[in-house]
C-alpha cells in the first residue's frame, strides 16, 4: 500500500463556479498515473464515501490521460461566500484525498 | 499567418501584485499585446453585491502602472477583463481613471482608450424570465426566479470576444473591460489578429491565470503565449519556471469542473483531443484544439444579494470535556438566542476550527483536536440586531450549562470581550445564462483619448 500523496505531483481543490469545488490529482509518470487508474483505489464511490456525500453531489468524475489527471467535481451545500461558509475559495477540501491507500 | 504573441503578468490583477521582473522579461521579448483578467467570482458575493473591490487599490494601481508603461513604450495594446474584481461599472470607471491619472503623471503620448461596460438592469433580466428564452441555470440551478431576481442587489454580465474585438477594430490602444470570461480577453486579440478560434480560445484559456499553468509554482510570473499556425505555444518567463506538458495540460482543468469544455458567450473549446509535445525546456506546444460556435447565443450572468448586516465573535475550548460536548455547548448558545430573537428572521453560524472548521459534514476526521476555535457569525436585517445576535451566540457559549464540567467559571477562552463588524452578508442569487440576438448588446462600449 502507498499513500496517495507519495503518488501524485499535485492534489488539490478550488472552487469551479460558485457552486462547485473541483478537485484534481495530477501525476507526473504516466505509468503510475495508468497503475493507479487499474488499482481503481480512486472512483466516484471511492470519493462518495470517504466525504460521506451522495454520489448524486458528484457532478464529474473523469480520468484525464492528457494530463495524467484523476478529475473530480463536487456540487457545494451552498453557493461560495454564504455567511457561514470556511472555504470560500474552496482551496483546502483535497486534503482527505492525501492519506487514500493506492494498493501498488 | 503571422505570429501572434501575448504575455500575462497576473491572473488576477490587484489581487496580488505581479512579479516585475519576469514581467520586464515578458517586455523584452516583444509581444503583440499585454493583458490580463482582474476579476473572479471566487472572492464570494459580498464585492459584487456591495459595489467593492476585495484588493487594494495601490495594488491595482502598481499593476496597471506597471503594464501601461510597457506596453505605451513598446507601442502594442494593453488590455484588462474584469476590472477590479467585479467588473460592475464603478469599477471600470475607477480603472479608466486610474489609466488616466498613471498617463498623467507619467506625461505619455496620447492615445486611445477604449472600455465597456458589463451591468444588467433588473429590468432587462425580467423580461427574459417571463419569455420564450427562460434565464436557465447554471451548475444544477433552476431557471432564474421573479423572486430570486427581487433578491439581487447587482447583475454583471460575462462578455466573450465581442466588445474586446470591437474596440480593438476601432484602433483603442488600451481597453478596460466589465466583466468578461477570462479566455476572452486573450482570445479576442488573437482573434483580432486572424487567429483561428480553437487556437485563439486555447491562448485564452491556458494564460489567464499567468504562471499557473507553469512549474514549479510559483503565482504571479508572466508567461508568453504564441499562435503560429501549427498550434498554440507557452513559454515560462520566469528563469526557474517551466511549462510543461504536465503543467500545461494540467492546468486546462484548473477550476473547471472537466478538462474538456470551456464555455464562452458564442461558443464552446473542445479540449478532448488536444496533444501536448515539449518543445524546449521552457516550452509546450498544443495542437488537436476545436471550437463549436454555439447556435444561439446564451451570456451568463452573475448575480449577489445582501442577505442582512454581519458580525463575528470568536471563543476558543481548552477543557477536554467541554471539547467532548461542544455540540451540546453550541445548541445551548443558539437555543439562548432563540429565546431572545425567535427561531428565524436571522442567520447564526458557528465553525468549530480543530472539529470540522474547514470541511464540515464532509470531513473524514471525526476526532477533535486538543484545542478548538469557535467562529461565530450573527447575520440580522439591522446593524444593532446582528451585534447583540452574534453577541448572544458568542458570549453564552461562556455560559453552557454542562453537567459534569468542572471548570465553571467560564466554558471558553476569548481573544476578544467583543464581536467585530464584518462585511455585510451577500449571497450568490444568480448564476445563470440570459440568451441575446446580439453579442454585443450587455456591453456596451466607449473611447477617448487620453494624454497631453
Amino acid at each position: 500500500m502507498t499513500k496517495l500523496s507519495e503518488l501524485a505531483k499535485t492534489i488539490r481543490s478550488k472552487n469551479a463556479g460558485v457552486d462547485k469545488i473541483t478537485f484534481d490529482i495530477i501525476f507526473t509518470d504516466r505509468s503510475i498515473y495508468e497503475k493507479v487508474l487499474a488499482t481503481q483505489a480512486i472512483t466516484a464511490a471511492k470519493i462518495s464515501s470517504l466525504y460521506g456525500i451522495a454520489q448524486e453531489r458528484i457532478a464529474d468524475f473523469v480520468e484525464y490521460a492528457p494530463a495524467c489527471a484523476i478529475k473530480f467535481t463536487i456540487y457545494r451545500n451552498a453557493p461560495s461566500g454564504s455567511a457561514g461558509d470556511s472555504d470560500i475559495f474552496g482551496a483546502q477540501q483535497y486534503a482527505p484525498l492525501l492519506d487514500i491507500e493506492v494498493p501498488l | 499567418m503571422s505570429l501572434i504573441r501575448i504575455i500575462c503578468p497576473n491572473g488576477h490583477l490587484g489581487f496580488a501584485p505581479l512579479k516585475i521582473d519576469s514581467f520586464l522579461r515578458g517586455v523584452e521579448a516583444s509581444p503583440d499585446f499585454i493583458a490580463a483578467d482582474s476579476g473572479s467570482d471566487d472572492i464570494g458575493p459580498v464585492p459584487l453585491g456591495s459595489d467593492t473591490s476585495t484588493s487594494p487599490e495601490v495594488w491595482q494601481r502598481q499593476d496597471l502602472e506597471a503594464m501601461l508603461l510597457a506596453a505605451r513604450r513598446i507601442g502594442v495594446p494593453m488590455i484588462i477583463g474584469s476590472s477590479g474584481d467585479t467588473g460592475t461599472n464603478s469599477r471600470v470607471d475607477r480603472y479608466v481613471a486610474m489609466i488616466q491619472d498613471i498617463a498623467a503623471r507619467h506625461g505619455l503620448a496620447p492615445f486611445k482608450l477604449g472600455y465597456f461596460y458589463s451591468e444588467v438592469s433588473k429590468d432587462r433580466v425580467r423580461q427574459a424570465i417571463g419569455s420564450s428564452e427562460p434565464v436557465l441555470g447554471l451548475d444544477g440551478r433552476e431557471p432564474l426566479s421573479e423572486k430570486e431576481l427581487d433578491a439581487t442587489d447587482r447583475i454583471v454580465a460575462m462578455a466573450g470576444v465581442h466588445p474586446f474585438r470591437k474596440l480593438l477594430e476601432e484602433g483603442c490602444d488600451v481597453i478596460i473591460g466589465g466583466r468578461s470570461s477570462d479566455c476572452a480577453i486573450f482570445a479576442a486579440a488573437a482573434l483580432h489578429r486572424g487567429a483561428t478560434e480553437a487556437d485563439a480560445y486555447y491562448l485564452g484559456k491556458v494564460l489567464e491565470c499567468a504562471s499557473f499553468c507553469a512549474e514549479p509554482y510559483g503565482a504571479k510570473e508572466t508567461v508568453l503565449g504564441a499562435i503560429d499556425g501549427a498550434g498554440v505555444t507557452v513559454t515560462a518567463m520566469h528563469p526557474d519556471q517551466r511549462c510543461t506538458i504536465a503543467s500545461v495540460a494540467g492546468h486546462a482543468m484548473y477550476e473547471r469542473s472537466n478538462p474538456f469544455d470551456e464555455f464562452v458567450a458564442g461558443g464552446r473549446l473542445d479540449m478532448r483531443d488536444c496533444h501536448y509535445t515539449q518543445i524546449d525546456p521552457r516550452t509546450t506546444r498544443v495542437t488537436g484544439q476545436r471550437f463549436e460556435p454555439a447556435k444561439r447565443v446564451r451570456v451568463k450572468l452573475e448575480g449577489s444579494g445582501k442577505v442582512g448586516e454581519r458580525f463575528v465573535g470568536l471563543a476558543s475550548v481548552r477543557d477536554p470535556y467541554t471539547i467532548a460536548n461542544i455540540d451540546a455547548v453550541i445548541a445551548w448558545a443558539k437555543a439562548q438566542v432563540v429565546e431572545r430573537f425567535g427561531a428565524s428572521g436571522y442567520e447564526l453560524h458557528f465553525n468549530v476550527f480543530g472539529k470540522n472548521g474547514v470541511m464540515g459534514d464532509m470531513e473524514p476526521v471525526k476526532t477533535p483536536a486538543h484545542e478548538l476555535c469557535i467562529v461565530v457569525q450573527g447575520v440580522a436585517p439591522t446593524v444593532e440586531m446582528a451585534e447583540e445576535l452574534c453577541m448572544t451566540g458568542t458570549r453564552q457559549l461562556f455560559y453552557a450549562r454542562l453537567p459534569e464540567v468542572k471548570g465553571t467559571a467560564g466554558g471558553v477562552a476569548f481573544v476578544l470581550d467583543e464581536v467585530l463588524k464584518a462585511s455585510p452578508a451577500y449571497r450568490w442569487t444568480v448564476n445563470h445564462t440570459l440568451a441575446v440576438d446580439d453579442p454585443l448588446e450587455l456591453f456596451p462600449t466607449h473611447t477617448m483619448t487620453v494624454g497631453a
